[in-house]
């Protein structure tokens, strides 16, 4: 907060006047993280890109703020906002950078929220409020090597002993694997073929046989952490196992938690991408004009701007159902699918608008544009979605 | 100890101001709102005394509009106890809303009373210091720093090329300059606790004041700038301009 707000300042993306259908509380919220954002992640976030690192400085500040598990009830420590607000700190965060919201959305949506919906009161009260604190950095291991888009095929398993449960397998494209200090694994409990037997289970990640390693060479998502899990014998008590988890079914609502807030997220960095090609096309002058005077560059500006207010509408429609309890995972696949889509197109088309400048890390555009093919691909590939859509509108599946 | 902190809504710094049809007021439409920026270090102060001393109540008091309860509950949501609204119409005379302030402030028991030093909108830089006079309190206006220790009030206040320390016994008005502090962004818990806290709305009818605005009119645009050359042999037509077109020189 300054008595000067500087002239590069973001002060939101608003052409069809969506403030006024928000609460005063929603709008608080999304001004305080946006706050938050400009102040301690625009600043760093370049420098952390190229370094290929994520800012772990940061947590301490995202937990006080209350941005971690924000839409869990206050009982376990967390803030207790309605999805609406929970949707809009996505959509800032990652203003700022997918990988920094990604961090957010796997604390949240696919640690916390399997503990808060599958576990028992014991696991709540030990695991939430200290993940609401960031003293606890989770992961989510579901995904393996030859298991992505369809994971009923998992081969992890854990197997009962007369104390406990012994897991083995691999996971893979796992966000805050090499710093988390504990995952929710998803593991076969019976047969291989048997879909039915997933269970989800807690594993701190000093357990003996648990290692993970940090997937190297990525050209997007640099400053979030991904890393490949390997369960090795590893030997956890009896009272690990969620209790109530049961089927895929569970580890896919905990991604019907994390796609909607991607769906927000997404928009979060469309609108810096058009911010920011705004603020170039006034500024830069070609052939004696600012390119904003051109129509090409109008066309493109006209395109971002549309395309964002049809997400922004799509998006709180889908957070009232989700308070109301009317959401279903497929207007979930909608809203991810064209807003990560969208995303995508804006960033690339700022990008070219920025010209070479549009290259440099100094500059946000590319960066989003390469983070948001990650988006595209993980919690269900844009293609998934549409087969999900394809399978709701006809009654027949397609894969 | 018991604080009250007043504040003020403003339009928000970057919001581009639009002088309404009668010349004498600004267009409200479209115009984002927010605290006035140096009564956010006066909340923080606040704040942070309570919190340092343990024990004690803040609260927060605003004259205006109900639009104001908006900007009161972000400083609810900060941190502060309780809030109060004056509601009413506010006044171009800082001395009518000083008045209206200091009758509910008398007898209110407050220790301390803080304002922002200024308001960014009207930028009058009156009605914290006229509160205290008609409390007759001590006033310690523009602090950059500020302490309490058993009692007593010790502050800097920046003057030209220097540093001026004063000091005074509790109860006291202060009004805040930046430096004072870094305010702090309201936590999500704490937007949500807002609504659950003390507010009270009394309506207050201000005098009619010495005091009228006769006329709003924005800075001239600026003019775009004219390249009287390149290089060295520019400069001599430079200063001439400088000289004989700017007069800066």
């Amino acid at each position: 907060m300054s008595t000067g707000i500087a002239e590069s300042q973001f002060t939101g993306v608003d052409f069809y006047q969506v403030d006024t259908l928000l609460t005063e509380e929603e709008r608080a919220v999304r001004d305080t993280v946006r706050a938050w954002v400009d102040e301690n992640l625009i600043p760093i976030i370049g420098e952390y890109y190229v370094a290929g690192k994520f800012p772990k400085q940061i947590i301490p500040g995202l937990a006080e703020l209350g941005v971690l598990g924000a839409n869990l009830p206050e009982e376990y420590g967390c803030a207790g906002l309605g999805n609406v607000a929970y949707g809009l700190i996505m959509q800032e965060l990652e203003r700022g950078d997918s990988g920094i919201r990604s961090f957010a959305s796997v604390q949240g949506g696919l640690v916390m929220y399997p503990i808060y919906a599958f576990g028992s009161d014991e696991q709540k009260k030990r695991w939430l409020p200290r993940l609401a604190k960031g003293e606890e950095i989770g992961c989510f291991g579901l995904t393996e090597p030859d298991f992505g888009s369809n994971p009923s095929g998992m081969i992890t398993t854990a197997k009962e002993t007369k104390d406990g449960w012994v897991l083995n397998g691999t996971k893979m494209w796992i966000t805050n694997g090499s710093q988390a200090t504990v995952a929710v694994v998803w593991a076969k409990t019976g047969a291989v073929d048997d879909a039915k037997s997933i269970r989800g289970f807690i594993v701190p990640t000093n357990t003996k046989g648990f290692t993970s390693k940090d997937q190297k060479g990525k050209l997007s998502l640099r400053a979030s952490d991904t890393s490949e899990l390997h369960l090795d014998d590893v030997h956890l008590p009896k009272d690990a196992l969620l209790p109530k988890s049961g089927g895929l079914k569970s580890p896919l609502m905990c991604l019907t938690q994390a796609r909607y807030g991607i769906s927000w997220g997404a928009l979060g960095a469309a609108m810096a991408c058009y911010d920011e090609a705004v603020r170039y096309a006034k500024n830069r002058v070609m052939f004696g004009k600012p390119i904003g005077g051109t129509q090409i560059q109008q066309v493109r500006l006209a395109d971002m701007l549309t395309e964002i207010t049809k997400g922004q509408l799509l998006c709180l429609q889908l957070g009232r159902m989700k308070d109301a309890g009317t959401m279903t995972p497929q207007h979930v696949s909608m809203a991810k699918r064209n807003n990560v889509d969208i995303a995508c197109d804006i960033a690339r088309e700022a990008r070219r608008l920025l010209g070479a400048n549009g290259i440099l890390a100094e500059y946000h555009s590319m960066r989003h544009m390469a983070n948001l093919e990650s988006v595209y691909t993980y919690e269900g590939t844009h293609d998934m979605h549409s087969l999900i859509l394809g399978q709701e509108i006809t009654g027949l599946a397609a894969y | 100890m018991k604080i009250a902190v007043c504040l003020k809504r403003v339009p928000d710094t970057t919001t581009k101001i639009v002088v309404a049809a009668d010349g004498k007021s600004i267009d409200e439409t479209g115009v984002k709102f927010v605290m006035n920026p140096y009564d956010e270090y006066a909340i923080e102060a606040a704040i942070a005394f309570k919190e340092k001393a343990g024990a004690g109540e803040t609260t927060v008091f605003s004259l205006g509009g109900d639009a104001a309860q908006e900007t009161m509950r972000t400083a609810l949501a900060m941190g502060i106890d309780r809030g109060v609204l004056l509601k009413g119409e506010g006044s171009a005379d800082g001395l009518e809303v000083a008045k209206a302030l200091a009758a509910e402030l008398k007898g209110g028991g407050f220790d301390l009373i803080l304002f922002g030093k200024i308001a960014v909108d009207d930028y009058n830089h009156q009605v914290g210091v006229m509160v205290a006079e008609l409390l007759e309190m001590p006033c310690l206006s523009a602090v950059s720093s500020l302490t309490i220790e058993a009692g007593a009030v010790m502050a800097e206040r920046e003057v030209e090329g220097g540093v001026e320390v004063l000091g005074c016994q509790l109860p006291a008005v202060i009004t805040a300059d930046k430096g004072i502090n870094t305010p702090r962004l309201p936590s999500l818990k704490g937007i949500m606790a807002a609504k659950k806290k003390p507010f009270e709305v009394k309506p207050v009818a201000l005098g009619q004041g010495g005091l009228t605005v006769l006329g709003l009119s924005l800075p001239p645009e600026r003019q775009a700038g004219r390249i009287v050359g390149e290089g060295p042999d520019a400069v001599a037509a430079l200063v001439q301009l400088l000289r004989t077109e700017a007069k800066v020189i």
